[in-house]
This record gives structure tokens, C-alpha cells and sequence, in this order.
């Protein structure tokens, strides 16, 4: 699974020469650590449920890169894959999460009385607040991997357990195969709904097959808190609302996300993760906490400032334009968000983002004054 | 053609056709392929039922045949190379159709899936190609070009005369499921043979990833040059993996004969002219499939190829001859006549636009080809469409004097 080539065994009769791919004009973090040694120590090998290196290894030979934006370039199909393709994925964990060494530990805090401040984020700058992350039932393969039968165990046992939230978290669940009409154009209209994957990064790794069975949405009432179920990972979770009380969105955020992992718990079902590498999800870029959270913020003059690009990295955080990763930004208006996954708890990247929006907020009322901005530009965090 | 053939066994690689439930494929020879084995992966932890594909919404040739109890019977199996049920109707899963065009909606991922999963794939080969029951008929292969007759158009109407099909490697595996390995060892077995070709079907080769951007421009400019596939059909199948690694385009130097690699078969062979000379574009079309045939040969390969199914592709819908002959022809009042599609029904013919399958005509030129693959012969389809089009110009002459036309008593489709 996903493609024929990956139980073709007659290419074991090949040379390691002979197999390997053409990474000569590709730019992604796979086609720097893959080496034809690793590949000929790893080719024979497959997780128990039949995933192979050639399957965590295709979307980055089909996707040679950006010359600018370095993508990962290798998926996951299982939990195991992060230990049997080890030799490749560890290097590539290091390159894409800051230097994180295979014997580094991950820190878990999903205690949102931690985060300090985070509730006074200017509206009129801060026009709406996100925090996402995912997560992956134990046991079931992932996306890239995962048959129609498993698929639809995933959507059944996660049905079943946002159906039994209540209060704040009561909700509904919408599959996108059987969906009506007016629940499509509602939850378009409510920046909700997502569509079949066509960026080929997900499409060249086998995420969209079947596209739609098994896959769908599930929202509270108050519509501030979401749940994607098989999109790119089996859960996406996401809170959000308008305006610059991060604190409140982390809040439901932390206290959703123990809601929902209790439920699963109780079915013998948890999430997956580690202490080395925390949440496990399918792209590994999105390891450790798989949290982003981010604002999206009116920075008109500050980001047409020369060091706008070394505060953000200063501070740990990137931009986006406000379509989301691969956008411009429009009228301004950028999608601010941490930088970091994996090495930082929830709460410390959560901070970053609070502590750092705040100063840039201010940053940019000094410009509006035409004042200099030098002596407020941080230390590298 | 494969009948009983000997092959000079080569020491760096053994190809083996296994015979396999439901009857073996007739082949000559045999060889032997080591098959690796990895471990045994963990198959599926659910039923069949829970497996099944919601088709509901579907329509394709694999949605219309693809019964619960067939699937069940079939998911369990895989070819020698690993290839499953799941895998050859991903594409129609994925792809539900269109209301009014029904794709076939699975591919093959070698020789022996047309065995393995014959119970699925003889049904929908049958649907597809208007009732031949491989599980009875033979194809009849025929390249004598010498055996048309009167294959030369009246230049007015007819601007252009093409025929193309596919050939596959016997012993590979087909696009959709080749490893890196296998693509690039198809590539240097074809190209290897076409070297060999002289006189007017002396050529060269353009490795996609190696050609300079003049080259490309010029195949541009030639209408040569085929793009990574965009279409879903193909992508959700496989075919693009890799992309361009392996994939190239070898033509003569006179620009008449030309070869695809790789792209949605191992090869794609095309014969082409300006003008209506069809008989002549029949006639370098059988040559040149021949010679190519025999420059493999002599290096210990043959194509896949069965009396049976005939030729096999990657595709369903081109099992047989794989064969399109067809012409670009100005047929503006015909065009208009509400009559035109079942004087092109009753020919056995089939219109598109100019820009090949899903574009529109232009201008009242449109391209003019066989229906049928399956079932026929390469100088059956090509005398079809000879004397369809002479028809169809004749109507075109009838109309541009004011006279009336009639549309043809129907074909008779299978000579068997």
C-alpha cells in the first residue's frame, strides 16, 4: 500500500544502483539525508502492517522542492515507521526540528493555567486567534497507509467519541459523502469545511485515496472548536475565535483535546506517543506538540520593515499569508504562528506566540507614530 | 508474435511467467524470476464487507461490475509482483465519473493481473468492448499493411492521417506498479532497439530528464512532446511516480514515426503524416512495429501479448490492437447534421476535437477515429476507418451540393 511497486520484491533482485532515485535537482529534506548506503540498508525492510521506505520515500521523489521552501519530502504510514526507518527519519527529525537528537526528550504541557497573559492581544490589530494540533489513534496505520476498512473504523470510533461531549463541547458531526447542500454552503461560509487534498505533497503520498469515504467534520454549537477526521492525520483539532483572547482559545484547546483523550482512552484506543518524540502524526514536521498556533494580525508597516524577517525569526515564529501555508498575505494582514514542534511544550511555544505578537503589536504602533523601532528588536530566543 | 519462442537466457536477470488460478497465459518460453521475499506484512485485521468500496456515486466499467461477492473473493489474492485488487481500481474509486463518459476505472499492474483478477476484469473487458467474452473469443492480430485498400483521402477534407497503439515488455511490470528499477530497464531495452532502426526509420532519443531546453522547445513546436499526466485517471493510478525519471521520446528524422516511454504504457508507438495518405502511415506503422519487434527479440525480449486479450496495456480499453487510426477531416455542414452521430455509430467510428479525447472541434476539422480495440484486426480497424471516412466526405460532398445523405446500415462488430 499505497502503490504497486512497494510489494514488488523482484526489485530486490536490482542493484541498490539500479532502484535508487534520481535526486540530483531535488530540495527537500528527505533528498539531503537520503543517502544510497541508507537506502540499501533500509529497502528490504517493512513496519508489521507492510510500509516500506519506498512509501515514506515517494512524495519527496515526485515533489523535488522549492528553491525556496524546504519541505520534508517523507511521510509515515504507521507508528512504527519512526522506529524501522529510523536511520533516515531521525536525520531528517534533526535537520527539521533545530539540531533535536535522537536521544532528546519531549516535554508535554497541556495545562493551559500555565500560559501567562495571552487574554489582552489588541483587537484592533489581532483579528482572530487559532490553535491547532493533531493526533493518531494507537493501533490504526495513517493516512498515507491506512485501508478503506481501518479508514472507517477511525471516523466510527471518533464519532463516537466527540458525540458524547457535552457543555461548551456539544456538537455535530458532518461526513463530507453524505452531506446536504445547505450543511456544505454553511460550513464554507464558517471557514470550515476542507476539500480533497490537491496539493501534490499530500496527493503524490497516497492521502487522498477513496477521497470521500470516512472523512469529515465535527464542530461544537458555538462553532469554536473543530475536529477534521481523516484529512492529512486521523484527528485534526482545532480552537479558534475572533479577536486576540489566545488565552480562552488555549484554554478550550487544552481542556477539548483531555475531553476527547479520555474518551479514547477508555475505548483502549489512545493517542499515539512518545517521550522522545511526543504526538505522532504523519508528516514529521508535525512531531512533538503538532501544535500551531497563531494569530492573524494587521502589520501593515512592519512587514515592509528590513528586520521584519529577523524579529520573526528571532522570536521563534513564521508568517503565512491569511489563506494559510503557501499564501500572500492580503491587505496586510499576516498569520502569525510558532515556528517550533517538537523540543518545546505546548505551553512554551503558545507563549512565544502571545509574548511575541504582543511586542510586534507594539512595534508596529511606533511606526504608525514614524518612531524607530531598534532598541525593541529581542534577543534570539 | 509470442508462439513457441526460445530465448537465450541472460545471467544478470530470469523472467518468469507463473501459471496462475484461472488458467495460464500462453507464452512460449520460460524463465525464471527469484522472487525476494521481504517478511509477510500483516494483511487486512477487517472483512471483505468492511473493505468494500462505497460506489454508490460511481460510474464506471469497474463500478458496474465490482460486486461485494466478487471483491471478497479477489482481495485476499496478489500477482507475483505484489499487486492487489486494491490497487488496480484505485483510479475508479477515486474517480467516479462522469454522467455521461464511462471511464473503465482500473488498470492493470502487470501480465498476470489480467489472470489473477480475471474475474473482474473479463466482465468489464466484455462491457468495454461491446460484448467480446474473452473467456471464448480469440484476436486476431494482423499487420499486413498490403491487404488495404484504397487508403489515400481526398486532400480537401482530410489534413492529417495518424495511427498509434502500445507495446509492453514482457516480463515487467506496467506503469502503475513498476519500481524505479523496472521503468529505467524498459527504457534501456527500447531505446537499445530503436538504435537499431535504419533508412527512414532512423532516429533518436530524448531522455525527459535529459534533453536541453531547445530540444524541448522543438517538440513543442512538433506537437511531440508529452506532459507529466495531470489527469486524475492516471495519477490516482500511479502512473506519474517518479516523474520524469525514464521517461522519454524517441522519433525518426523525418518526423513520421515516433515512440513514447513510459508514459501511460512502457511504450506508445505512433505513425503520422499531413495529408491523407493513411495507407501509407498503415504501411510504416507495420513495418516499424515489426523491426522493433524483431531488434527486441534479438536481444532476448518479446512484447506481452496473448491470443486471448491480444496486446496488453496498462488500460482495459486498449487490449487488443491498442490500435487508433484516425484523421483530422473538415467536415463542416456534415458536422451540423443531426444525423452525424449515428451515421458514426453505424460506422463503428468515433468523433473528438481536435485536441485529441475531451476537446471540442474546430473550424468544422474533426479528428475521426475507430471505436473498437478488441476483437478485430489491426487491418480490420483500418479499413474500417478508410472506408468510414471516404463515406463521410462523400456525405459532405452530397450536402455541399444541396443533395441528401443516408445513413449506413450498421457494421457487423465481431468476424468470428
Amino acid at each position: 500500500m499505497p502503490f504497486g511497486n512497494t510489494h514488488n520484491n523482484f526489485k530486490l533482485n536490482y542493484k541498490v544502483e539500479e532502484e535508487f532515485p534520481d535526486l540530483s535537482k531535488h530540495n527537500n529534506h528527505m533528498a539531503k539525508v537520503l543517502t544510497k548506503e541508507i537506502y540499501g540498508k533500509l529497502r528490504d525492510k517493512q513496519t508489521p502492517s507492510g510500509y516500506t521506505l519506498d512509501d515514506v520515500i515517494q512524495t519527496g521523489v515526485d515533489n523535488p522542492g522549492h528553491p525556496f521552501i524546504m519541505t520534508v519530502g517523507c511521510v509515515a504510514g504507521d507508528e512504527e515507521s519512526y522506529e524501522v526507518f529510523k536511520d533516515l527519519l531521525d536525520p531528517i527529525i534533526s535537520d527539521r526540528h533545530g539540531g533535536y537528537k535522537s536521544t532528546d526528550k519531549h516535554k508535554t504541557d497541556l495545562n493551559f493555567e500555565n500560559l501567562k497573559g495571552g487574554d489582552d492581544l489588541d483587537p484592533n490589530y489581532v483579528l482572530s486567534s487559532r490553535v491547532r494540533t493533531g493526533r493518531s489513534i494507537k493501533g490504526y496505520t495513517l493516512p498515507p497507509h491506512n485501508s478503506r476498512g481501518e479508514r472507517r473504523a477511525i471516523e466510527k470510533l471518533a464519532v463516537e467519541a466527540l458525540t458524547s461531549l457535552d457543555g461548551e463541547f456539544k456538537g455535530k458531526y458532518y461526513p463530507l459523502k453524505s452531506m446536504t447542500d445547505a450543511e456544505q454552503e454553511q460550513l464554507i461560509s464558517d471557514h470550515f469545511l476542507f476539500d480533497k487534498p490537491v496539493s501534490p505533497l499530500l496527493t503524490c503520498a497516497g492521502m487522498a485515496r477513496d477521497w470521500p469515504d470516512a472523512r469529515g467534520i465535527w464542530h461544537n454549537d458555538n462553532k469554536t472548536f473543530l475536529v477534521w477526521v481523516n484529512e492529512e492525520d486521523h484527528l485534526r483539532v482545532i480552537s479558534m475565535q475572533k479577536g486576540g483572547n489566545m488565552r480562552e482559545v488555549f484554554r478550550r484547546f487544552c481542556v477539548g483535546l483531555q475531553k476527547i483523550e479520555e474518551i479514547f482512552k477508555k475505548h483502549n484506543h489512545g493517542f499515539m506517543w512518545n517521550e522522545h518524540l511526543g504526538y505522532i502524526l504523519t508528516c514529521p514536521s508535525n512531531l512533538g506538540t503538532g501544535l500551531r498556533g497563531g494569530v492573524h494580525v494587521k502589520l501593515p508597516k512592519l512587514s515592509t520593515h528590513p528586520k521584519f524577517e529577523e524579529i520573526l525569526t528571532r522570536l521563534r515564529l513564521q508568517k503565512r499569508g491569511t489563506g494559510g501555508v503557501d499564501t500572500a498575505s492580503v491587505g496586510g494582514v499576516f498569520d502569525i504562528s510558532n515556528a517550533d514542534r517538537l523540543g518545546s511544550s505546548e505551553v512554551e511555544q503558545v507563549q512565544l506566540v502571545v509574548d511575541g505578537v504582543k511586542l510586534m503589536v507594539e512595534m508596529e504602533k511606533k511606526l504608525e507614530k514614524g518612531e524607530a523601532i531598534d532598541g525593541m528588536i529581542p534577543a534570539q530566543k | 508474435m509470442a508462439s513457441s519462442f526460445t530465448r537465450i537466457l541472460s545471467s544478470k536477470r530470469n523472467v518468469g511467467i507463473l501459471s496462475l488460478v484461472g488458467g495460464s497465459v500462453a507464452a512460449g518460453f520460460l524463465l525464471h524470476r527469484e522472487h525476494v521475499t521481504a517478511g509477510e506484512p500483516l494483511r487486512r485485521r477487517y472483512p471483505a464487507s468492511a473493505e468494500y468500496p462505497d460506489l454508490r456515486k460511481h460510474n464506471n466499467c469497474m463500478a458496474s461490475n465490482l460486486t461485494p461477492a466478487i471483491y471478497a473473493k479477489l482481495c485476499d489474492k496478489a500477482t507475483p509482483n505484489g499487486y492487489t485488487i486494491d490497487q488496480a481500481i484505485q483510479t475508479g474509486v477515486d474517480n467516479p465519473g462522469h454522467p455521461f463518459i464511462k471511464t473503465v476505472g482500473l488498470v492493470a499492474g502487470d501480465e498476470e493481473s489480467y489472470e489473477v483478477f480475471a474475474d473482474l476484469l473479463d466482465p468489464v473487458i466484455k462491457e468495454r468492448h461491446n460484448g467480446y467474452d474473452p473467456r471464448v473469443m480469440k484476436h486476431p492480430t494482423d499487420l499486413n499493411a498490403t491487404k488495404i485498400q484504397s487508403g489515400v483521402f481526398d486532400e480537401r477534407y482530410v489534413l492529417s492521417s495518424r495511427v498509434r497503439t502500445g507495446r509492453s515488455i514482457r516480463g515487467l511490470s506496467l506503469p502503475p506498479a513498476c519500481t524505479r528499477a523496472e521503468r529505467r530497464e524498459v527504457e534501456r531495452v527500447v531505446v537499445d532497439a530503436l538504435s537499431g532502426l535504419k533508412g527512414d526509420l532512423a532516429g533518436k532519443y530524448y531522455s525527459l530528464t535529459l534533453m536541453t531546453e531547445q530540444e524541448q522547445q522543438q517538440l513543442i513546436d512538433d506537437h511531440f512532446l508529452f506532459d507529466k499526466p495531470v489527469s486524475p485517471l492516471l495519477t490516482c493510478a500511479g502512473m506519474a511516480r517518479d516523474w520524469p525519471d525514464a521517461r522519454g521520446i524517441w522519433h525518426n528524422n523525418e518526423k513520421t514515426f515516433l515512440i513514447w516511454i513510459n508514459e501511460e504504457d512502457h511504450t506508445r508507438v505512433i505513425s503520422m503524416e499531413k495529408g491523407g495518405n493513411m495507407k501509407r502511415v498503415f504501411e510504416r506503422f507495420c513495418r516499424g512495429l515489426k523491426e522493433v519487434e524483431r531488434l527486441i527479440q534479438e536481444r532476448g525480449w518479446e512484447f506481452m501479448w496473448n491470443e486471448r486479450l491480444g496486446y496488453i496495456l496498462t488500460c482495459p480499453s486498449n487490449l487488443g490492437t491498442g490500435l487508433r487510426a484516425g484523421v483530422h477531416v473538415k467536415l463542416p455542414r456534415l458536422g451540423k447534421d443531426p444525423r452525424f452521430s449515428k451515421i458514426l455509430d453505424n460506422l463503428r467510428l468515433q468523433k473528438r476535437g481536435t485536441g485529441g479525447v475531451d476537446t471540442a472541434a474546430v473550424g468544422g476539422v474533426f479528428d475521426i477515429s475507430n471505436l473498437d480495440r478488441l476483437g478485430q484486426s489491426e487491418v480490420q480497424l483500418v479499413q474500417t476507418v478508410i472506408d468510414g471516412v471516404n463515406y463521410l466526405i462523400e456525405c459532405e460532398k452530397r450536402l455541399e451540393k444541396g443533395q441528401d445523405i443516408k445513413v449506413p446500415a450498421p457494421l457487423k462488430q465481431f468476424n468470428h
